[in-house]
């Protein structure tokens, strides 16, 4: 088990180092830089722009740029003046400066990044809650009405665009008046209690979860019910049947337990699409996470941000995968990674 | 052996019914021009936000109800009917001129309006363009771009697939790493990071194959490693070992034994990822990156329905291009699960 999560996390070195250099190269191949709108200002002369350029580094070839931001990048500087041993050490990343929020882009995706994993995690577990119970009962009541009605709504499920059903939604939240129509937080959280805080969050969280949700819902119903049909028919069903034990243990304590194994994979391949959507349905429902914060990033040329947001979809990918993983060797014990 | 595949297909109920439903979809494209009454950028400012016009008969003949504007509640212009008043409809008859895919010069159309009054099937958008001509047209981009980018996918993907199976090593270890990196980054991240290195400005057939590009540069990883992976178990089989003792070349023994093998499933492969095709780009258009004005696709209409004045109001039928994506996908995925079926009923390669 170590050594698998040593592997993971060794392996995400150089994929991140891969990942930078190509999203430097796209970046740099893009027409005009964060400078550029500014030519179109009358009372900007071209001095000062060319100075700004100089001053950014924005004059030298993309792979210069780039190494100088991987020297920026490593979260570990050294400060000799400071007042105590250890403030002299510094572990902030410094991802660099956003041209378009003129803040330091390290805290733009503090800010951002919890929005996004919350909302992936709880449009998860969401898409699990629905789908597991569904799954089952249509694998247990296999051919019956309900199988089949099942069925139907996991390919409309499956089949519906995130970024139509948060249109939905939003216009939903606009006719009814029931929901905040985007955001993470209201006007007056600053002044709530600590409940009245949760309540807030989860009031804005809601919406743009059960759209997120369902696209999860119909890919993990239909490999819980295939699952959970393999394992009905095999030979150890037979024989807790034949010791006598009730048909809800075996099928709960049994079947159900050896069902959710491939599930647990799944789960890990499903966070990339789950992030993928969490992107448009960030953007379509202004809810200010990390797929916003690239989509804004990249219509203002801000190449830091765009960077830093894309190498931190490429962590959280990693992470949930390797999750995956450990959950799965939790749950089965036979299986062993070495 | 396709034949027998599409065989079965026609015998399958479910099989049977998305051929249908893609069938009319892909003649839709095809003679959007002659179904439909007005082009893609025919806009008429008078009437903006109409709902869809209502049809009444007289003299025996079909006629467009009048409308006009008056002030209704909160400010807000709302559209009235005139009663009795309208233009009629003609059947078959001339009207603007166009070239049926894109050769025969025709201005033969379905039904064209004789008179001032315009008909919205459903309704009019912010400028007064007509959703239904709109709907039809925005089909040709939609439903191509799905089998152009999935039919470059499959090429590089059996290319590599196969050349990595084939000869492993360095070649098979490379190929495989780069698949990883590709499947490292979420999609539509990798998506947005490759259109963001290209400039704004773009015709809109450059924009069309700019999109294809990427979609398909994204789509190749998926197949190439299934194909690798089959490649690999038909590589030590008696017929490829003989084929190589008999001297044949490395590029024949792929192109004659192992792609027959590996043909129904890179079809199946095919017509499950088409979907992911139709979607990106349909999210490309919706946040303003992919197809743009004067051009039209599904997706760019649902992005321009992103409007206030559609919430509030409630003008259900901007929402029709959504619909016609649901139902789209919906028979690619079924089609795609009928042919897995037929070809793989164990599920050993093709899992969703």
């Amino acid at each position: 088990m170590k050594t698998l999560i040593a592997k993971r996390l060794l392996i995400l070195i150089p994929m991140l180092l891969a990942v930078s250099l190509m999203v430097s190269l796209l970046m740099s191949l893009a027409p005009g830089d964060p400078v550029t709108q500014f030519e179109m200002m009358p009372d900007v002369d071209e001095d000062y722009l060319q100075r700004l350029r100089e001053d950014f580094g924005l004059d030298k070839p993309w792979y210069v740029q780039y190494f100088h931001w991987l020297g920026q990048v490593v979260p570990f500087s050294y400060d000799p003046q400071a007042a105590s041993f250890f403030q002299r050490f510094d572990f902030t990343p410094n991802f660099g400066f956003s041209y378009h929020y003129r803040t330091e882009v390290w805290d733009l995706i503090v800010q951002r990044l919890p929005a996004t994993i919350l909302l992936s995690l709880t449009s998860l577990l969401l898409a699990w809650l629905i789908a597991i119970p569904l799954g089952v009962l249509a694998a247990i009541y296999k051919d019956s009405v309900f199988d089949r009605i099942s069925q139907m709504l996991a390919y409309a499920a499956l089949s519906i665009p995130e970024f139509f059903l948060a249109l939905l939604a939003l216009v939903f939240a606009a006719w009814t008046g029931w929901f905040p129509i985007g955001g993470f937080t209201s006007t007056e959280y600053d002044f709530l209690s600590p409940w009245g805080k949760f309540l807030d969050i989860a009031h804005h969280l809601l919406l743009p979860t059960i759209v997120l949700g369902i696209g999860g819902v119909a890919g993990i119903m239909r490999i819980m019910r295939a699952n959970f049909l393999d394992n009905i028919r095999a030979e150890y069903v037979t024989t807790a049947r034949a010791k006598g034990l009730s048909e809800g243990v075996v099928m709960f304590r049994h079947v159900f337990r050896n069902a959710i194994n491939p599930l647990i994979t799944a789960a890990g391949f499903a966070f990339s699409s789950i992030l993928s959507g969490a992107l448009l349905v960030e953007i379509v429902m202004n809810y200010p996470g990390i797929g916003q914060l690239v989509y804004d990033a990249l219509l203002q040329q801000d190449a830091f941000v765009v960077q830093a947001a894309v190498l931190m979809s490429v962590i959280m990918l990693m992470l949930g995968n390797l999750l995956a993983d450990v959950a799965l060797s939790m749950n089965d014990p036979r299986i062993r990674y070495d | 052996m396709t034949d027998g595949i599409f065989r079965q297909l026609l015998r399958r109920p479910a099989g049977l019914t998305v051929l249908v439903v893609l069938g009319l979809f892909y003649l839709i494209a095809v003679f959007a021009d002659f179904l439909a009454p007005y082009s893609v950028t025919d806009q008429d400012l008078r009437s903006t936000f109409h709902p869809p016009t209502a049809l009444f008969i007289e003299d025996g003949r079909l006629h467009v109800q009048r409308y006009e504007m008056h002030d209704g509640e909160n400010d807000n212009a709302g559209y009235r009917k005139v009663p009795g008043e309208g233009s009629p409809i003609s059947f078959f008859a001339e009207g603007r001129d166009y070239r049926l895919l894109g050769l025969v010069p025709m201005n033969r159309h379905l039904f064209v309006v004789e008179g001032p009054d315009r008909l919205y099937l459903m309704g009019s958008d912010q400028v007064g363009r007509d959703i239904y001509s709109r709907l039809l047209h925005g089909t040709r981009i939609s439903l191509s771009i799905g089998l152009i980018g999935i039919a470059i996918s499959m090429c590089i993907g059996f290319i590599v697939g196969g050349l990595a199976g084939y000869f492993g090593g360095v070649l098979d270890n490379t190929a495989m790493r780069v698949t990883e990196f590709l499947m490292a980054i979420p999609g539509l991240y990798l998506l947005l990071a490759l259109r963001g290195a290209f400039a704004e400005d773009f015709t809109p057939t450059q924009m069309f194959f700019l999109i294809v590009f990427i979609l398909s540069f994204i789509g190749w990883s998926g197949t190439a490693r299934i194909i690798r992976g089959m490649t690999l178990s038909l590589r030590n089989r008696q017929f490829v070992l003989a084929a190589e003792v008999m001297g044949q070349s490395s590029w024949k023994i792929l192109w004659i034994h192992v792609l027959p093998n590996v043909f129904s499933y890179l079809i199946v492969a095919a017509t499950i990822s088409i979907p992911g095709y139709i979607l990106g780009e349909a999210a490309l258009s919706f946040l303003g990156l992919g197809i743009q004005d004067p051009s039209v696709s599904w997706g760019l209409m649902l992005s321009q329905a992103q409007n206030p004045q559609v919430f509030m109001e409630g003008y259900w039928w901007f929402l029709v291009p959504g619909l016609a994506i649901f139902v789209t996908v919906i028979s690619f995925n079924v089609l795609g699960d009928v042919l897995r079926d037929i070809v793989d009923p164990k599920q050993k390669f093709l899992r969703t």
